[in-house]
């Protein structure tokens, strides 16, 4: 079948396969590096390389369509096949970017808050991180998206429990056990649907999902997918390990995670409920994810409230995603053109935007060794930067006019607004919720700006490696937010080929 | 007689079930662990069962062999699924190693109280901390006036 591609050993065709072995190959490797920074420089260097790799994909998708790669040169629907296009072609280049920018902020974060001689297992546990994140994106086999679901899941946990604070190993726990329910239930889903289709391909799926949609199993295929889905992206009644996970981990890791690993799962949601079940009749009439709306509002509105009582500034952020994570759903189970684009460029608006604000509450840790607001009083004149930074990044978070946050905020209200009168109320939530966000945020800028310094002074401002990659962020997050040609253009495009509407 | 021919679907159920509720009830961390590996083993029985083929033998090609043969293939993707499974125990039973050694138990009720007493002691050091920094800023600014 694919004699003409294996002949001549072709980089450029090779880029899909390319994406995640070179993390997978990497991470052991990394193992044994065991001098001075070397698993660190090793990490970044293997991030770029991904990087690289992810940019080349979009370009291509972008300009000559959908990418199809057989593994190991086995045609599908029988072998696995890698298949990129333009939505998960932005997944990967969100996930393989933070992950580059977030490594030369991780090595003085690292040093603090990892034992020294665990940091080869912690950056390769980075890596197989990365490699389980980027494959469940890259890949079109359902089976797949289990298994790298679970590569990524098993690294996070060990990432999660890898710090100082004891309450980090009964967070990571916890989401061990949630996780691997939600892991579980996709694996159920996965094989009803393999049971009822005969294939693991998600196209081939679609296609022969048809005479068979309207049956009882392939139902309970997709309501146990759907469960087991907002299990691993966090949705409102299913959160429980976020905020314990987000708080106690390695600020390095709170700032790789809550950026990568739930837009991922929202990218399988969006899979699921478009590619497989979007083209089936009795699927239609269902829309499964609009049953994900009320959850979905109920996330924002009480991740944001909850966000405002916290005392700890990392369990704070972490309640906002809570909230963010609503928004994203209410885009996508509005299901409109507009909403979709709304939702699918929230991941990519968000994921700067948290990671910012988690990079600035880690070096307030670096340096105060705290993030209970109490005793951040004062900061802003003690790490100017780092403050203004995060006064910035939360800006975005609020969806200020010029800030990333906006542009994602604008398609939904647009979109709420074309639901009449209950779209009008949906609106008005989410721009109380919005205001629900000034709060919290004030609240963190109230304690940093006008109340006096404890008077330490040996606490002195974030080093340069980590106030570049913050800074970094936050610039995008303005950039993003008045140039829109990127972000929202790309989403777009996602969004309307999910919805089969540029077909 | 049907229900006998979907006994195996019949203990899939109940095992999920069971498995799940371990998981989700029990105070035990361990068993909480052991929970977990019923629910996943459900599931493998799940995959297994559905690839059967009744008077199927085992997949092996051969020349000359024209025989009905079971459906291989959920069996390849159940191993990767115990060996998940083995990596998923092995990660939660070192977790609970560790969770042991910080707050000697394993018991769900009381690492909750463990956790609100450190949560305590660090507020109390975080203040006592505060305070120190406050009287030595004040004494240093009253030292430093009278050097002037």
């Amino acid at each position: 079948m694919s004699t003409a591609t294996q002949a001549g050993f072709s980089l450029l065709a090779s880029l899909p396969a390319l994406q995640v072995v070179v993390p997978m190959v990497a991470a052991p490797i990394c193992t044994f590096l065991r001098f001075r920074n070397g698993p660190w420089a090793f990490a970044l260097l293997v991030s770029a390389a991904v990087f690289w790799i992810s940019v080349m994909l979009l370009q291509q998708v972008l300009t000559h369509g959908v990418i199809s790669y057989e593994m190991g040169g086995w045609a599908p629907p029988i072998g696995i096949e890698y298949r990129i296009d333009e939505i998960n072609a932005f997944v990967l280049m969100i996930v393989s970017g933070i992950s580059l920018v977030s490594l030369p902020y991780a090595l003085r974060s690292v040093e603090r808050e990892v034992p020294r001689d665990k940091h080869h297992l912690f950056y390769a546990g980075w890596l197989l991180c990365l490699c389980g994140l980027l494959g469940i994106t890259i890949t079109g086999d359902a089976f797949n998206i289990f298994v790298f679901l679970e590569i990524s899941s098993l690294a996070t946990y060990m990432l999660m429990a890898s710090g100082r604070d004891p309450r980090a190993l009964t967070a990571a726990f916890q989401y061990l056990v949630l996780g691997t329910l939600g892991a579980t239930f996709i694996l159920i889903g996965v094989g009803l649907l393999y049971i009822m289709t005969g294939t693991l391909n998600i196209a081939d799926m679609a296609d022969r999902l048809g005479p068979v949609s309207d049956t009882t199993s392939v139902r309970a295929a997709a309501a146990f997918l759907i469960a087991g889905i907002a299990l691993k992206f966090a949705l409102f009644p299913a959160h429980f390990w976020l905020p314990n996970g987000y708080a106690y981990s390695p600020s390095a890791v709170a700032v790789f995670l809550s950026a990568t690993a739930t837009k991922v799962s929202i990218y399988v949601l969006l899979r699921f409920e478009f590619t497989v079940f979007g083209e089936v009749a009795a699927f239609q009439d269902l829309h499964f994810a609009r049953l994900l709306l009320p959850f979905a509002v109920l996330a924002f509105l009480i991740g944001s409230m909850v966000a405002i009582f916290q005392t700890d500034l990392k369990r704070l952020l972490a309640w906002s995603s809570v909230a963010q994570i609503g928004y994203i759903v209410v885009g996508i189970g509005l299901g409109s053109s507009d909403g979709l684009t709304g939702g699918i460029v929230h991941i990519f608006n968000h994921a700067l935007t948290k990671a910012a604000l988690f990079m600035a509450a880690g070096a307030m840790f670096l340096r105060i060794g705290s993030t209970r607001i109490d005793n951040l009083a004062g900061v802003g004149k003690i790490m100017p930067w780092t403050t203004l930074a995060f006064v910035l990044a939360g800006l975005s978070l609020i969806g200020v006019p010029t800030t990333a946050g906006f542009v994602s905020k604008w398609y939904l209200v647009l979109a709420a607004l074309q639901h009449g009168n209950a779209g009008y109320f949906l609106a008005a939530l989410i721009l109380f919720s919005s205001i629900l966000a000034v709060i919290y945020v004030w609240r963190v800028v109230e304690v940093a700006y006008f109340r006096e310094p404890a008077g330490d002074a040996t606490v002195r401002e974030a080093p340069l490696s980590m106030l570049v990659p913050l800074w970094l962020l936050t610039l995008a997050c303005f950039y993003f937010g008045l140039e829109t040609q990127y972000s929202v253009d790309i989403a777009r495009v996602a969004a309307e080929s999910l919805l089969g509407i540029a077909r | 007689m049907q229900w006998l021919g979907q006994f195996n679907y019949y203990v899939f159920a109940i095992l999920m079930m069971a498995g799940i509720y371990i998981a989700m009830s029990r105070g035990n961390l361990v068993k909480k662990v052991v929970g977990l590996n019923i629910f996943q083993a459900s599931v493998f029985l799940l995959y297994i069962s559905s690839g059967k083929v009744w008077g199927g033998t085992a997949p092996i090609m051969a020349d000359g062999l024209e025989r009905a043969i079971s459906n291989p293939l959920p069996h390849v993707l159940i191993l990767t699924a115990i060996v998940v499974g083995i990596a998923t125990t092995s990660i939660g039973l070192a977790l609970i190693v560790r969770i042991k050694e910080a707050h000697g138990t394993v018991e769900e009720d009381e690492i909750a109280e463990a956790e609100i007493l450190y949560e305590q002691e660090l507020a109390k050091l975080d203040a006592e901390a505060m305070t120190q920094a406050r009287a030595d800023a004040a004494a240093a600014g009253t030292t430093g006036g009278k050097g002037a």
